[in-house]
């Protein structure tokens, strides 16, 4: 670490006002306080809080937490893949399978959104914020692992710009940057984002894996094949047609976006959220209440459809609301932030995603929607808390 | 001086004073025909000759209109052009005509049409009129072709209905942009357009 300080040291008058490299000083600085903790910080005598954990380590944290979600979904891109063409695969082989299928969308995300955050950043005479790191490792996690890089790319610019630097940048977006870019593409480019073609990848990954689908394959995820059940059977299958069921869910071993699959290895990221209080436990909590709740009235009073039948519990587990519900909801720029308002907002996104599943029969899941709705009305709710407290506390102070 | 002044009034609102990027005004429209480019310069076209008319029209009888009915005399004007313009659409471009369905009918409540009309044509001369509301009708129309060009050729991959995206593009993988054909991207497009004015011209931009 001690050569590299020397050389970051080193360089560093290059990039410097009136350096040679000037123009290219973001970068230089983006690479210097990812690597170290910055030089300056509040002085002593200053009334403000010390403390280590700026937003680069938040961000670095959240990471942390998403790599369970990245392993297994990389592993199960692998695991589908194989399944899907016929052939015997072991453990490593399938992961280093869904590695090379996942890498090229990581780099993509990266790669856009890094490169329009330092140009603006240079633009502004501003430091480049932190924000994209988890934006761009959430992008490839959220996404069918079938969607073209291209895609990937203009969507991922189109929210950096749209979502977050017309707003003002990192801390000022109103909604979740990586989600609209999931939305763009959802909208912009419907096939490629849903459907049974999408969420397993039959061709091959860099040359290596290729084969033909075997007979009686469907790459249908079990919430598209409930949406298009036409008897209001509940039951799923894999993508060889076996019966499925909530532990295979929960588990992951079943098609969808990258890392949404895995409710086990989303749970593991939000121990650590929750441990290192990097993230709200009571929306976590909520979302999955209000999900559930609602479950249940759909299996009471619901229309009858299959996707009306499906247990509460399987609702938990199926498609994007675990994932939703412990890294989306849960981001600190968009969600409310009064305690009372979390417990809303939370409840709400749970709500709406579970209502427009079952309500909407041309979107088979509804986190995604519902979670954008709820980023809207974020501040609102936090207002009527705000106002709601203080007019107990005037109404206290008044009476008698 | 007076030349200048005329001047003035014919091309400032397609820069400085434009109906849509500056004073965002006929937004609603602009929303609705920007999906392809035909209709689009249809419409604009028909705005600016309604605009023009109208604003002549009582710019004429400005000095006997109680001020009390104006409103409604004004409505009656714009109706009456609206009709005249929507039958003459029907007569020779029919399939324009259909695909703008309500938005002709509807030119009737552009905020345009009565924005100018209430704060120019009641106080000005007829010729002094005419330019204003050509200008204004033509700065609409900018707008309007601006945002469908990038609609039509980014959502349908054509313009004025001819393919211009080549099919070796779509061969390797290109997929036109559905969410253009959406009216939230037009919304989002004359955000960009406001965007670049404002960022070229630096007068515009509010402290």
């Amino acid at each position: 670490m001690n050569f590299v300080k020397k050389l970051v040291d080193k360089v560093k008058p290059t990039f410097s006002e009136g350096g040679k490299l000037a123009p290219l000083h973001s970068l230089f600085d983006a690479v210097e306080t990812f690597l170290f903790v910055p030089n300056e910080t509040a002085k002593k005598t200053g009334a403000h809080i010390h403390d280590a954990i700026d937003t680069k380590r938040t961000m670095i944290t959240v990471i942390i937490a998403l790599i369970p979600a990245m392993l297994f979904g990389m592993w199960n891109v692998g695991y589908q893949h194989f399944r899907a063409i016929g052939v015997d695969a072991g453990f490593w082989e399938q992961f280093a399978f869904g590695l090379l299928a996942v890498l090229p969308t990581l780099l993509v995300a990266y790669i856009v959104g890094l490169g329009i955050e330092i140009v603006i950043a240079q633009l502004k005479h501003e430091e480049v914020a932190e924000g994209f790191f988890v934006t761009g490792f959430l992008i490839p996690l959220i996404v069918p692992i079938d969607t073209p890089l291209w895609m990937v790319a203009v969507a991922t610019a189109f929210a950096v710009v749209f979502a977050k630097e017309v707003f003002g940048g990192t801390g000022y977006n109103i909604f979740n940057v990586a989600l609209i870019t999931r939305a763009f593409l959802f909208f912009a480019y419907p096939t490629k984002m849903s459907g049974d073609q999408v969420f397993v990848r039959t061709r091959d990954a860099f040359w290596w894996g290729a084969g033909n689908a075997v007979d009686g394959y469907s790459g249908a995820t079990p919430l598209g094949q409930l949406a298009t059940s036409a008897t209001g059977d509940v039951a799923m299958h894999d993508v060889l047609g076996n019966p499925i069921g909530f532990l295979d869910a929960f588990i992951g071993w079943i098609p969808g976006s990258v890392g949404e699959t895995s409710t086990l290895a989303i749970l593991l990221g939000a121990v650590v959220l929750i441990a290192t209080g990097v993230a709200s436990w009571k929306i976590m909590l909520s979302v999955f209440a209000g999900g559930a709740l609602t479950a249940l009235a759909f299996n009471l009073w619901g229309p009858d459809t299959a996707i009306a039948h499906l247990p509460w519990y399987e609702h938990l587990v199926l498609g994007g609301f675990a994932f939703g519900a412990v890294f989306m909801a849960t981001d600190p720029v968009t969600a409310a932030r009064t305690e009372v308002g979390k417990w809303i907002y939370g409840l709400l996104i749970g709500v709406v995603a579970i209502v427009v599943r079952v309500l909407n029969p041309g979107y088979p899941e509804g986190m995604m929607l519902a979670i954008l709705l709820m980023n809207v009305f974020g501040c609102l709710i936090d207002w009527c808390v705000v106002q709601a407290n203080i007019k107990k506390r005037l109404k206290r102070a008044t009476s008698k | 001086m007076k030349n200048e002044k005329l001047l003035n009034t014919l091309l400032g609102p397609l820069s400085k004073n434009n109906p849509v990027a500056v004073q965002v005004l006929g937004i609603c429209s602009a929303l609705a025909v920007t999906v392809e480019l035909k209709p689009a310069l249809v419409m604009g076209l028909s705005v600016t000759v309604i605009v023009a008319l109208a604003n002549v029209v009582i710019s004429l009888i400005r000095n006997t209109i109680p001020s009390s009915v104006r409103i409604i005399v004004q409505l009656v004007v714009v109706a009456a052009l609206v009709t005249i313009v929507s039958e003459v659409l029907k007569a020779y471009v029919y399939d324009v005509s259909v695909q703008l369905s309500v938005y002709i009918g509807l030119i009737i409540t552009n905020c345009i049409l009565m924005g100018r009309l209430e704060a120019f044509a009641m106080g000005n001369k007829p010729w002094d009129s005419f330019l204003d509301g050509v200008g204004n009708g033509v700065g609409y129309a900018l707008i309007l072709i601006v945002v469908a060009f990038f609609r039509e050729l980014l959502g349908s991959g054509t313009l004025l209905g001819y393919p211009v995206v080549p099919q070796c593009v779509y061969n390797a993988g290109y997929v036109n942009c559905g969410l253009m054909m959406m009216p939230a991207m037009a919304l989002i497009l004359v955000a960009c357009v406001i965007w670049v004015h404002r960022s070229v011209d630096k007068d515009l931009q509010e402290k």
